[in-house]
């Protein structure tokens, strides 16, 4: 038998259903890996005692035929997540120290359903980048090629690169512009940012909150389907949580595409697009066309207006939401002789250099004499990008796309550092769909002539994740992407 | 619209930030980029565009208007840096 850290999560619960192992051992054999792997830097924080007090009530439920859904899974929690009693930071210097005394609705979820929670994982400092580097406790590592220290992606870059790693059997992610997709694609693992209001947003540190969504990274399709399942649902605590049913996404899986219509937008594939990101995008698209889609060409004209407009409105909502951090209530405080003097100090200290860059542009887009010109101009594209996919999905029920313009990059690359907007750039597939409030997932879609993986993307209608997961599985199963063991 | 020295400090005064008086050359620079960039929207002809403000728009759910989780002084206090009495401790306000 495999390792028992490399199974998917649908294989390790029909291990422990068999009794081929208990919850314990699978616990503890994930701590022995995660500790193995220290160097990937993909944790913050380990919680072996709470994983351990929680596998053993696992291993009991098993024994006394009360087995929840997510039974003895072991996960890694996102930093960014509030977790009851356990220190939760967004990767800031800000928050040092933060023990919240509450816990997220999407953990809440999770852990209600039996998953064993094994620690807290990197990410970008408040989700505030593409590749894990602007964590207040340096890059997490990408597990392909370890040696040549590329960055797992980001902001979500500790999720992607513990699953990759078999550090963790799924985790918990966010996205707010590609944070779910983009990773996932870096990593080879599979990731889906749910519509938004499918999950609530309770509990999560929030950097800008009509985009924010959470959602899974795991091994495959089906372990996001499993996850989603019990991550998702209305919660009175978010009012931007919408009252819906939640269907079985696993029932998705498995079912044919025939006659699916599957949309490709011309404006993805840009002139200088990278060939073997094109390429690939194109085995993907006669995968579905040979297994019965019908693949339709489709316009999204607003497309490349999305990154400007998103860098006016997630940095708004975020000058907004980090206002709360001043050194007060909890986190870092740096002395000041006055009050005031106090919030600048702290807040000088606590932010890094991107979170301060963003907070910056934000404040200054919504001061007076500028809001039209900027925050208001940007929601009024943002309208027209909607718009587009509305439009798009007459002709469609899916879309298709890459997930990112590049693969993992190294850490401290000289061209991403000269210029922030050469980071930002890398969101270009993914940060529309945020924008339109869509539900996108990223799957490993092959690798790269250097060994890398590549990321294909689909798009679907608002609550709309079912018809996502058909094509995925199709596609999945097709491709045979060879994860890490 | 460029934007100077002077603006870059009223905003990071907004933003409660502190920028030292070597750097606001290089930040002067980078916002610029940034906002440079940015405007290349104006190419989009708005005129009767309503804004988007939220996603999923009429959604929103009313409840009661009662407490609902109370009385938690202590949990709230327990994180912060500085607290007496069951108050948050701050530096002096008042002569």
């Amino acid at each position: 038998m495999a390792k028992i850290t490399s199974l998917t999560v649908h294989e390790t619960l029909d291990g422990l259903k068999n009794k081929e192992f208990t919850a314990l051992e699978l616990a503890k054999a994930y701590l022995a890996a995660m500790e193995e792997k220290r160097a990937l830097n993909a944790y913050v924080l380990e919680t072996a005692e709470t994983a351990l007090a929680q596998a053993e009530e696992s291993a009991r439920r098993y024994r006394d035929g009360t087995a929840r859904a997510l039974e003895g899974i072991p996960l890694g929690i996102k930093d960014l997540f509030c977790t009851k009693g356990i220190r939760t930071t967004a990767c800031s210097h800000i928050l040092d120290g933060f023990v919240p005394p509450y816990e997220s609705t999407v953990t809440a979820n999770l852990f209600a359903a039996g998953a064993v929670c094994l620690g807290k994982l990197n990410m970008d400092e408040f989700a505030m980048g593409g590749s894990n580097e602007t964590s207040y406790y340096g890059p997490a590592v990408n597990p392909w090629q370890e040696e040549k220290k590329l960055v797992p992606g980001g902001s979500s870059g500790g999720s992607a690169a513990a699953v990759a790693a078999n550090i963790c059997a799924a985790a918990t992610g966010t996205d707010t512009g590609g944070s779910i997709r983009q990773p996932a694609a870096f990593c080879g693992v599979a990731g889906i940012k749910p519509t938004y209001g499918r999950c609530s947003r309770y509990g999560i540190v929030a950097f800008a909150s009509s985009l924010d969504q959470a959602g899974p990274i795991a091994k495959d399709v089906r372990d996001c389907a499993l996850l989603l399942n019990v991550m998702a649902g209305y919660d009175a605590k978010d009012s931007t949580s919408v009252k819906t049913e939640t269907p079985d996404f696993t029932k998705a899986l498995g079912q044919s595409v025939k006659g699916l219509k599957v949309g490709v937008p011309a404006e993805y594939r840009p002139t200088g697009l990278n060939a073997e990101i094109a390429a690939c995008w194109d085995k993907g698209i006669k995968i579905l066309r040979e297994a019965g889609a019908e693949v339709v060409e489709i316009s999204l004209p607003h497309t490349r207006y999305a990154l400007p407009v998103y860098y006016i409105i997630a940095p708004a909502e975020a000058s907004s939401n980090l206002a709360r951090y001043d050194g007060l209530r909890y986190g870092l405080r740096v002395p000041g002789e006055h009050l005031d003097n106090m919030y600048v100090n702290s807040r000088t200290a606590g932010f890094g250099v991107e979170v301060k860059r963003r907070i910056m542009v934000g404040t200054y887009v919504l001061s007076a004499g500028y809001y039209d010109a900027y925050y208001l101009k940007a929601q009024k594209v943002r309208r027209l990008i909607r718009d587009d996919f509305v439009r798009a999905f007459n002709d469609c029920d899916v879309i298709l796309t890459p997930t990112s313009p590049t693969t993992a990059f190294p850490i401290g690359d000289a061209q991403m550092k000269e210029n922030p907007i050469n980071m930002w750039l890398n969101d270009v597939f993914t940060v529309s769909v945020n924008l339109a409030g869509l539900p996108g997932m990223s799957l490993p879609a092959g690798l790269s002539a250097n060994g890398l993986p590549l990321g294909l993307q689909l798009i679907g209608r608002a609550f709309d994740e079912e018809t996502m997961f058909k094509a995925a599985a199709v596609l999945e199963k097709e491709i045979g992407f060879e994860r890490l063991k | 619209m460029a934007i100077d020295r002077q603006t870059v400090s009223r905003t990071a005064f907004l933003s409660r930030l502190k920028i030292d008086d070597d750097k606001i050359d290089a930040a002067e620079n980078e916002f610029n980029k940034i906002l440079n960039w940015v405007e290349q929207l104006n190419e989009v002809n708005t005129d009767d565009v309503a804004p988007l403000t939220a996603v999923n728009e009429n959604a929103l759910v009313c409840r009661e208007d009662k407490v609902t989780e109370g009385g938690q002084a202590d949990e709230i206090l327990a994180n912060a840096p500085m607290a007496e009495y069951g108050y948050f401790v701050v530096p002096k306000v008042v002569e």
